[in-house]
């Protein structure tokens, strides 16, 4: 499966190193560094997890924000009564089971009725979550009681990142990959090539979710307390989505190039024009819309053919290397 | 139907018997049955919207039929999936060209081969995917996006993705419209040769030269009802296909 050319090493070797080389910035980078570092790894994993189902298949899913909410809260609820660990995992398990209801019963949607869908869903979780906790609980916020430093926090993030990225990678040279494709393409094609469309679907969303839910029981750590409008915010769901189109949602790696400049600009706006961020939102899509409809990554793989193919370092390297 | 069609054929490859299936109040076929013999290419024909394509969408399973018996190789496939009935050997082409044009032209082959009847990895099926491509005269042009193609190739294209399903019956919908005179002698001769190497052909069809070229039997569909069955020689100078095909008065006249 993982056919590696000569070629390629270099270039893994220096991701290796750029890789440990972020795990280990904790012991120079102040906190400041850090927490932004580690908001934009949170970022690049629900993106990522975003497009690998909703990229491929082009079912384009405003829920981001309900399963996201989901991790927040079945962390917060497990983490006082089991170990840390066991409370996130089952956070992944959690999200995939919320997802794998909700796909069954509305994947059968396609086009602008499931987007509406799944961005109705957030606002049915976030009135129920809420509903309950004043009724039956009987106090809108609940605490979290972690002792997990940011540095723990960064690295764990770093890692869904990566992993988030690399998996998703990793699918896209499978059959499950070229099922998510042949379905976003033409679902009518895909059912009469074999494609059991129904079960690659509702897995992959399923998958996705799983990996939200996680994200945000980890960035909940970080939290003193939360509520249900922390945690189900309808406006995470759209950065999401825009960081990935922005990026290149049909690219394994494309969301994250999104991600980065997106986090940028909203750390230098709510500097200095706190209020403002929404309306750079808005300007982003339009320029995707119009001038990036494929986003960035297609653009970065062109220029890096025509270097590598060049006189590029990393095509230096890889003659050194074959010599 | 005669007695002798009331109960499904065991020994035919595929045998329909009391297709039934309604749009809201519209009966789109009415009592359809029909036996398609192993090794055989069948011509399905009819005027426009006589029911055709639905026939072929009831038995791929893109349409669940309201009654009726579905037997293909002796399994009862009523109301399967489409991609259940794909993996029975049953692979088919659409009306209107369905090439995914953002996949390679290879990827499109794969597609058949790695969800089809036997299905393989992607390195594999890209493997013999070139196999096909070149079957189909496609050769050497795997690296190409689908939307490069143009329209008689997009057609070569998704001939050669059913095929990658191993399909032992082939429905070909209108797989001939549209070609000019000399794609169409090539047409004609590709399906020849896949009919050679042993897959059943049910083709529907409006080009009667490919009709008199390529099937030992034709079906003739009207409003959803079989009106005749026979040779197309014979079925051709049936004076109710003829009514059907150019209504009442022109027949007579």
């Amino acid at each position: 499966m993982l056919e590696l050319a000569a070629k390629d090493w270099p270039a893994i070797a220096l991701g290796a190193l750029a890789v440990l080389a972020l795990a280990l910035l904790p012991l120079v980078a102040s906190g400041y560094v850090l927490s932004l570092l580690l908001l934009l790894y949170a970022n690049i994993a629900l993106s990522t997890a975003w497009a690998f189902f909703s990229g491929t298949t082009r079912y384009i899913s405003l829920a981001t924000a309900a399963f996201f909410g989901i991790g927040i809260y079945t962390l917060a609820i497990l983490h006082v009564h089991v170990p840390m660990a066991i409370a996130l995992l089952a956070t992944a398990v959690v999200g995939f089971l919320v997802a794998l209801i909700v796909g069954l019963s509305t994947l059968r949607l396609r086009g602008v009725y499931f987007v509406v869908f799944t961005f109705g869903l957030t606002e049915l979780v976030h009135q129920v979550v809420n509903w309950w906790e004043m009724k039956i609980n009987r106090t809108a916020t609940r605490y979290i009681f972690a002792d997990v430093s940011n540095v723990t926090i960064y690295q764990v993030l770093l890692a869904l990142a990566l992993l988030t990225i690399v998996g998703s990678w990793y699918v896209s040279r499978l059959r499950l990959g070229y099922a998510l494709r042949a379905i976003g393409e033409d679902e009518m094609v895909a059912r009469h090539t074999g494609i059991d469309t129904t079960r690659v679907k509702v897995l992959c969303f399923a998958i996705s979710a799983s990996v939200m839910a996680v994200v945000g029981a980890v960035l909940a750590l970080r939290y003193p307390y939360i509520d249900a409008s922390i945690a189900f915010n309808n406006s995470r769901s759209f950065e999401v989505l825009i960081a990935a189109l922005l990026g290149g949602p049909s690219r394994p790696w494309g969301p994250a190039l999104g991600a980065i400049p997106l986090m940028l600009l909203s750390e230098y706006l709510s500097g200095t024009f706190p209020h403002h961020f929404p309306i750079a939102l808005g300007l982003c899509f339009v320029v995707i819309v119009y001038f990036l409809p494929g986003g960035i990554a297609p653009l970065v793989e062109r220029a890096y053919h025509s270097w590598a193919a060049g006189r590029g370092f990393t095509a230096q390297l890889a003659r050194l290397w074959r010599t | 139907m005669s007695g002798a069609m009331a109960r499904p054929d065991d020994h035919a490859l595929l045998s329909v018997r009391g297709l039934r299936k309604s749009f809201g109040g519209l009966a789109a076929v009415r009592d359809l049955s029909f036996d398609i013999r192993r090794g055989s290419i069948t011509g399905l024909i009819g005027p426009n919207g006589s029911g055709k394509t639905t026939v072929l969408n009831l038995v791929t399973g893109e349409l669940r039929p309201d009654a009726g018996t579905i037997l293909f190789e002796g399994v009862d496939i009523f109301g399967w999936p489409a991609f259940r009935i794909c993996r029975a050997r049953v692979a088919r082409t659409f009306q209107l060209v369905r090439v995914l044009r953002f996949m390679t032209i290879r990827e499109n082959v794969m597609l058949g081969r790695m969800f089809g009847s036997e299905p393989v990895a992607p390195a594999a099926a890209a493997r013999e995917a070139e196999a096909l491509l070149e079957r189909v005269g496609l050769a050497g042009r795997g690296d190409q996006l689908g939307a490069q193609l143009t329209y008689i190739d997009q057609k070569r294209l998704e001939l050669a993705r059913a095929l990658a399903s191993r399909p032992h019956l082939l429905l070909l919908d209108e797989w001939l419209a549209g070609l000019n005179p000399t794609e169409l002698k090539v047409g004609i001769e590709l399906i020849r040769l896949i009919h050679r190497d042993g897959t059943t052909i049910v083709m529907i069809e409006h080009v009667m030269e490919a009709i008199r070229a390529l099937c030992s039997r034709v079906l003739v569909v009207n409003a959803g009802e079989m009106i005749a069955e026979g040779t197309p020689r014979s079925v051709l100078s049936d004076p109710e296909v003829l009514r059907a095909y150019l209504g009442a008065d022109d027949a007579a006249a």
